[in-house]
């Protein structure tokens, strides 16, 4: 039995609003939150980037089971804003928990899904027996060029996961992934925002690879879309997913549970992980869980899982998703692009 | 600034790993070499605090180094650890709200960098203690 | 030990002195105390030189030797010059090491001296070289700046003992009125409370007006033995006490952060060398690098009780006119702080105002004074008492 025994949050307090944004730019605010179903975005304090937001999640992480650091034996960090380009976000990570030195660490780069592909990294170590516990966090700062359509969404937040053998609050059953290469979104070295495909980034990437994922999991665990409570995918906008999960035969009750995005915008690497513990928040022992993410370029990692009863144990003991969603703190264009380091001098 | 300097601190830094003096028990952030109470007498140890403390005094920064310039304002205090250290950081919250008492927690940031090119130094700042926090 | 006292003073105009270079502020201050000694560069044996952070603002280290030089005393006469750093206690600290040269007999006239070039760099430069007096791995690094500490005094002290925002201002209006009738002063203009509370806040609650200025100057006096110095001059000033103390570098370590031990410490020692008590003072220079600080040391001093300097120098007591005026010259808020200059300018100014020299600003029948100079937010402080009678 491998699956999650620990998971913890961050989202940092500050908001934009898709009105604020689309005042500076002249679009139609209205039409942007129709066609994208996003309200509003985080947006990190001056003083937070990849690596900040990915201690705090571990943290939480570490105090929901009162996990001994020294006994995780890798950290694998998903982002594509890591804060150097070379040096390891995961050393920073791993010191900042108390895991150093005997383990190993490394960071994880495949747009949107580097944490999910950090999970399953952990979950190989951890069935090898070459570790104990081994944690996954998918964080980002994520960036949008001014005036692009990315910038309603690209927001900051992430999740850790403690992926073990004891102690588990829910079982990871099986995971399977659909890689192709598929250029549909990418930032090339040096460059400080990315760019994308438009419309290529929907049907041929992003819909296809998790259809893809998710059906072949199903049909290797042999299970159908109503066997599970939830459903969480990968959160660009808040369209996407439900027409994903439409497609697939998913219902809404089954998707909206762990759909946060319209209230937090699309956290690149840390998306789908926040999803999931927004679900894992709320869901009951016994309770199935499918996710897969997706990551632009492209592929997708599927997770079927069920909650155990040691999430009872586990509540109350670190922030969950709609606290670090509660009292945001609203600002202008003007304080966001100096937050996001957008003003150049 | 050479790395080796920024490095040294890493853990008083980001886990506010300071020092005890086995011999008066006496509790040191950050830490020290020699106890000033015992000295040569002294017996230090490492010693984790745990960060939650509260305000003893404060200010905020309106006219700031060349460093911090950027971040003005920003709140300073003087933080009396639970254990009994006190310490100086940036507490991460409204200014308006800051008060002398006020319990604070720990959190990690970027404490600043070297440039757009260099290290980029994290640590320890505060933030007021909430519930919703814990 | 033998007796030491001031038998010539020299001292530059304080400001922002766009034309002069550390070399020239040096030479001039120096001459000037050798003329006022009536005593010549062959008489000197040795040279201090308090100075705090020359490497910062003028990338210049090894001080003692290149003022030695400038001021002619290096290439032929090889006398010894010892630069002295407790930031901006060195100027004090320069005195005191000058004076223990000469009563402990090593020397016999020796020039003790202080400068600082602090505006041949930015202003971002100046603050983070300012910084350096205090803890730069565990206060700076955290984003402390010099006033930001004295502004947690300020707050501390305001909780603590009800301190108002008028009462810090009025340290600033009394200065700058003094400091209108001193011709070296940087700024000799009248202020008022409501200029003080409406300045710009540079780390709240202290305001731009609560703040010492960024300062280029210098300044020397000459030192000899009693038994030469009343041959050499008709006033020499006695140096009753040099008394030093040292404290923790951080702010936050200190046993009380509204009190400056170091200052407790040197001025009990101090007053015990030259046995006397607070209330025997008459006048005083102190180091109020931050209006805060000018209400924090006449409380450490003993001038009036721990809490008590708020209301004390609302009442003016520490007025030309008052009990004890502090502060003549103008104070570093006023006249100016060039760091390492300011412990030698504080002696000047209580030389002189012993001698009665200083006219408009002068504190009548005064015959003791006391100076008070601070390194950091209170790692160094040194006291020294002065006296025109030998005992």
């Amino acid at each position: 039995m491998i699956g999650i025994t620990s998971y913890g949050a961050y989202i940092p307090c500050y908001r934009i609003k898709v009105e604020e944004i689309a005042r500076v730019w002249g679009d139609n605010p209205e039409h942007i939150k129709k066609g994208l179903l996003i309200c509003e975005k985080s947006v990190p304090d001056l003083d937070e980037d990849a690596a900040t937001i990915a201690v705090e999640a571990a943290r939480n992480a570490i105090r929901r089971r009162d996990i001994d650091p020294k006994e995780i034996g890798a950290v694998y960090i998903g982002s594509e804003s890591h804060p150097y380009a070379v040096k390891p976000t995961a050393t920073i990570v791993a010191e900042a928990i108390g895991a150093t030195p005997d383990l190993t660490a490394a960071d994880f780069e495949f747009a949107c899904k580097a944490g999910t592909a950090a999970i399953q990294a952990c979950m190989g170590e951890v069935t090898m027996g070459m570790i104990k516990y081994g944690m996954a966090i998918g964080a980002d700062v994520s960036q949008g060029a001014p005036g692009d359509a990315l910038e309603y969404t690209a927001a900051a937040g992430g999740a850790a996961y403690i992926i073990g053998k004891k102690n588990l609050i829910a079982e990871i059953e099986d995971t399977f992934s659909f890689t192709t290469d598929t250029p549909d979104f990418w930032r090339r070295e040096g460059e400080s925002y990315p760019m994308h495909g438009g419309r290529f980034t929907g049907e041929p990437a992003y819909f296809k690879h998790i259809m893809s994922a998710t059906k072949s999991l199903m049909k290797k665990v042999g299970t159908k879309p109503g066997d599970y409570d939830y459903v969480v995918f990968h959160q660009p906008n808040g369209k996407f997913p439900l027409r994903m999960a439409k497609m697939l035969g998913f219902v809404e009750e089954q998707i909206k549970p762990g759909l946060v995005v319209s209230k937090l915008g699309n956290t690149y690497s840390g998306s789908s992980l926040i999803g999931l513990a927004a679900v894992l928040d709320q869901a009951k022992p016994g309770s199935r869980i499918l996710m897969t993410s997706f990551g632009s370029g492209a592929g997708s990692d599927a997770f079927s899982m069920t909650v155990t009863d040691g999430i009872e144990e586990t509540r109350g003991k670190a922030p969950t998703i709609a606290e670090l969603l509660k009292s945001p703190k609203y600002i202008d264009y003007a304080l966001y692009a100096k937050h996001k380091g957008k003003i150049v001098v | 600034m050479a790395v080796a300097r920024l490095w040294r601190h890493i853990p008083a830094r980001y886990n506010l790993i300071g020092t005890e003096c086995q011999i008066c028990g006496g509790l040191y952030f950050p830490p020290r070499t020699t106890c000033p109470t015992c000295r040569r007498d002294g017996k230090i140890i490492e010693r984790k605090f745990k960060g939650t403390g509260e305000v003893v005094t404060y200010t905020i920064i309106y006219s700031a180094s060349s460093t911090f310039r950027r971040q003005t304002p920003y709140v300073l205090a003087i933080i009396r650890l639970d254990e009994g250290p006190q310490l100086t950081g940036q507490i991460v919250c409204n200014p308006d709200e800051t008060k002398i008492g006020m319990k604070v927690r720990p959190i990690f940031r970027k404490l600043g960098e070297d440039g757009s090119s260099g290290i980029i130094y994290y640590g320890t700042k505060f933030t007021p203690l909430r519930e919703a926090s814990k | 030990m033998r007796d030491v006292a001031i038998i010539g003073v020299g001292c530059t105009k304080f400001g922002e002195m766009w034309e002069r270079s550390f070399r020239d502020l040096f030479v001039e201050a120096g001459l000037n105390a050798l003329e006022d000694a009536g005593t010549r560069g062959e008489d000197i044996e040795a040279l201090y030189v308090g100075n705090m952070s020359a490497g910062k603002f003028i990338d210049q280290e090894h001080i003692g030797a290149l003022i030695a030089d400038y001021a002619g005393l290096a290439g032929s006469l090889h006398i010894p010059s010892t630069r002295v750093e407790a930031a901006c206690a060195s100027g004090g600290l320069a005195l005191r090491d000058g004076v223990m040269a000469v009563a402990s007999g090593l020397h016999d006239i020796v020039i003790a001296a202080g400068v600082e070039k602090m505006t041949d760099v930015e202003t971002g430069v100046t603050i983070d070289a300012l910084a350096s007096a205090a803890d730069r791995e565990w206060e700076g690094f955290m984003g402390a700046t010099f006033p930001g500490l004295y502004a947690m005094m300020a707050r501390l002290h305001m909780h603590k003992y009800g301190t108002t925002r008028e009462q810090l201002a009025t340290v600033a209006v009394k200065n700058h009125h003094n400091a209108t009738m001193n011709p070296k002063a940087q700024y000799r203009k009248e202020i008022t409370i409501d200029d003080v509370i409406n300045s710009p806040l540079v780390a709240d609650p202290l305001r731009v007006y609560d703040c010492s200025p960024i300062t280029d100057g210098a300044a020397a006096v000459v030192l000899a033995p009693a038994e030469l110095a009343r041959k050499l001059n008709d006033t020499p000033i006695y140096v009753r006490a040099s008394a030093q103390a040292s404290d923790t570098i951080t702010l936050h370590d200190r046993r009380d952060i509204t009190t400056l031990d170091a200052t407790v410490y040197a001025a009990k020692r101090a007053y015990e060398m030259a046995g006397i008590s607070p209330k025997d003072v008459d006048v005083a220079e102190v180091h109020d690098c931050f209006t805060i600080a000018e209400i924090c040391a006449i409380e450490d001093l003993g001038f009036v009780q721990k809490g008590d300097g708020g209301p004390a120098t609302e009442e003016g007591i520490t007025a030309l006119d008052g009990e004890i005026p502090i502060n003549p010259s103008g104070g570093l808020k006023a006249c100016g702080h060039p760091v390492g200059a300011t412990g030698i300018k504080q002696a000047i100014e209580i030389a002189e105002q012993l001698r009665g020299d200083v006219r408009e600003r002068q504190v009548n029948g005064a015959e003791i004074g006391l100076t008070h100079n601070v390194g950091g937010t209170g790692g160094t402080a040194v006291v020294h008492i002065l006296s025109v009678n030998k005992r």
